[in-house]
């Protein structure tokens, strides 16, 4: 029906919109109707630039990439509750979050629902921010890093669709940020939240298959297994050989897997300003790790964390101290490096642009 | 409580071996026990049934420090049930099973938490199992093996856990050279050796076993029980041995149980229980040893 609608829009809205709503009796379209036409209209016309840009998201590491204007609030899409659940599902979601923030890096139960959209893709980040977005918020949406992968394009369009709210790329501008393997470059400040997509909320998964097991471990602090890992990774390699989800201890009490950000990102959460929650759809948890909570990466005395980071140079902003992704240009072995964080990258390349 | 960054990884646990009253060593089996010691464990009345079949009949028992104390009898005797109900693994439906910690505080074993029963079994105590699987992480090196119940209790540098692996490889006679080979590339009495070292290592006060030399051939078996013997006289362990092999009972023990249908039939100095079996059971036990 959405679909339907949206090819629709290209047609005068006025008149459509009259038409439907005299055919319209119904609670829900009178409803519709005191939206007013112009808001609607406003919405479509919304769609315009997200759909251009994200066409352009492609040709983005060429770095023509300017036209970044921020989404203004747009109106919610006629048949959908707010943030897209119910509100019992997310008072349900947002007690879950409650409990998991007042116990640092403890995973809570919840009861994930079915949401548009396939598992792995971010059901459960998508219910988290479903749960503690507001009209008033302004969503940016990340997949490893880049504003415009399919993953970040939708789920931001999404959001503009069932909750009507701004959307942005800058990661500043942002109130929510929901992420899919990356934490943004920028520092996070007090008041914004970072919602993490998480596949595997446990980390003791491959260790001990157990979940009654893996259960009881954490509640009695029994976490020698996972160093026993470490231990083996030492031995075998010379190194911790994990270069993403790289097990973390939250508050000095619980072991918490920090989702599959890049090991990189690991010191970016402790002590971070902004409330980071972590929601696992599949796996039906939520965890969260409060402001100014400490965070630690595991290690030994004798081979301390090392956050891992390619030794190069952003090809297209210079950037010495952002997280890099390898691109390969063509099939003649030829390659580079680039921002992975794009926003980031985008605002490098723009200032120096600035300044010439 | 498991992330202190301690600096004792190789010794966690001082108090472990080193305090108790040196055991008797070698031939003054059975006479040198410390009795003026209050028992290390000490279990009351204990009764266990699994429907109609009694597994535990109103069965007590007292181990004290530096003492091996094996448990003989044949299969469904109870003898492993007991083992589980000492070590806390099984609730008992009667009877208690008292452990007297370092500081003299006595515990009921089957009233405290699970985090201290936890702790108790990753410190103080160890658990040897027939099959070594049960008691190995397979899929983990043999020095990741050695070094867990280390990371367990805090230990946070990798050179003295390595350290600590290599020196417990060649205690346990197995090439400190392969330290980093999986127990499945070891032969099935190094497996029983492997296992014996991972759980030494934190120097407990007392050791479980279940059958430590079942399944093993009668040469290996005779180097695994020296060197079990061997290792209990040096660290001044108390060992609860559960075994139906008389011979290593003989060897190892300074006091023996013969149970029965759940229930001790007879106790006493090994040395008087095998060449003076007082009960029929025990004296047909006895004289159904094979002689080579």
């Amino acid at each position: 029906m959405s679909t339907m609608r949206s090819a629709e829009g290209g047609a005068p809205l006025g008149g459509e919109h009259r038409s439907r709503e005299s055919h319209g009796p119904t609670a829900t379209r009178s409803a519709e109707g005191g939206a007013a036409p112009g808001g609607e209209h406003r919405s479509r016309e919304s769609h315009g630039p997200t759909a251009m840009r994200s066409a352009e998201g492609g040709a983005a590491l060429g770095g023509e990439q300017r036209s970044r204007a921020s989404d203004g609030p747009t109106t919610i899409e006629a048949g959908y509750n707010f943030g897209y659940l119910d509100e019992n599902t997310k008072r349900m979601i947002r007690r879950a979050l409650l409990k998991a923030v007042a116990i640092p890096g403890h995973q809570v139960p919840f009861g994930s629902r079915e949401m548009p959209l396939p598992y792995g893709w971010g059901t459960g980040g998508i219910q988290v921010t479903a749960s503690v977005i507001g009209p008033q918020d302004r969503l940016k949406v990340i997949d490893q890093g880049a504003d415009d992968t399919t993953n970040a394009v939708s789920i931001r369009r999404f959001f503009a669709k069932v909750a009507g709210v701004a959307t942005t790329e800058h990661t500043a501008e942002a109130t929510i940020i929901q992420t899919r393997h990356r934490i943004p470059e920028v520092k996070l400040r007090e008041g914004q939240i970072l919602v993490y997509q998480v596949p595997m909320p446990e980390p003791l998964f491959r260790l001990e298959p157990r979940v009654s097991e893996t259960k009881r471990m954490h509640a009695l602090a029994d976490y020698g297994l996972m160093h026993v890992k470490l231990y083996e990774d030492i031995a075998r390699h010379g190194h911790i050989a994990i270069s993403y989800n790289y097990p973390v201890m939250v508050g000095g009490r619980y072991l918490m897997s920090p989702s599959p950000i890049p090991a990189f990102d690991n010191p970016k959460m402790h002590r971070m300003p902004a409330l980071q929650l972590f929601g696992a759809g599949r796996e039906k948890r939520i965890y969260a790790v409060p402001p100014y909570t400490s965070v630690h990466s595991l290690d030994f005395e004798d081979h301390p964390f090392q956050p891992i980071r390619a030794n190069a140079a952003c090809a297209l902003c210079g950037a010495r101290d952002s997280y890099l992704d390898e691109v390969v240009t063509d099939d003649q072995g030829g390659r580079m490096f680039v921002c992975s964080d794009t926003d980031y990258c985008n605002t490098r390349q723009g200032s120096r642009e600035a300044a010439e | 409580m498991a992330m202190q960054t301690s600096h004792t990884p190789a010794h966690p646990h001082p108090a472990g071996g080193s305090a108790v009253t040196p055991p008797p060593v070698g031939e003054g089996r059975g006479g040198g026990v410390a009795a003026t010691d209050a028992p290390l464990l000490e279990a009351q009345g204990l009764t266990l049934r699994y429907g109609p079949i009694t597994a535990l009949d109103d069965v007590g028992i007292e181990i004290f420090p530096g003492e091996v104390v094996a448990i003989v009898g044949e299969s469904g005797s109870g003898k492993s049930t007991l083992l589980r109900v000492l070590s806390g693994l099984q609730r008992p439906e009667a009877g208690t099973v008292t452990y007297r910690a370092p500081d003299g505080g006595a515990a009921d074993i089957h009233r405290m938490g699970e985090a201290a029963m936890r702790r108790l079994h990753r410190t103080d105590w160890g658990f040897v199992h027939q099959n070594p699987r049960d008691g190995l992480r397979m899929g983990v090196s043999a020095g990741g093996n050695i070094g867990e119940r280390l990371m367990a209790t805090g230990a946070r540098h990798y050179g003295s856990i390595r350290d600590a692996a290599t020196e417990w490889l060649r205690r346990v006679e197995i090439d400190p050279a392969r330290i980093d080979m999986l127990p499945r590339q070891f032969s099935g009495g190094m497996q029983q050796r492997l296992q014996i070292a991972r759980t030494l290592v934190t120097h407990p006060r007392l050791v479980f076993m279940d059958e430590p030399t079942g399944g093993l051939d009668v040469s290996v078996q005779a180097r695994l029980l020296d060197l079990i013997r061997e290792l209990v006289a040096d660290l001044g362990l108390a060992v609860l041995l559960v075994t139906h092999d008389i011979a290593a009972a003989r060897l190892l023990a300074h006091r023996l149980l013969v149970m029965r249908h759940g229930s001790v039939v007879e106790q006493g100095l090994t040395d008087r229980v095998l060449d003076d079996p007082q009960h029929e059971y025990t004296q047909l036990l006895v004289a159904s040893v094979l002689a080579a």
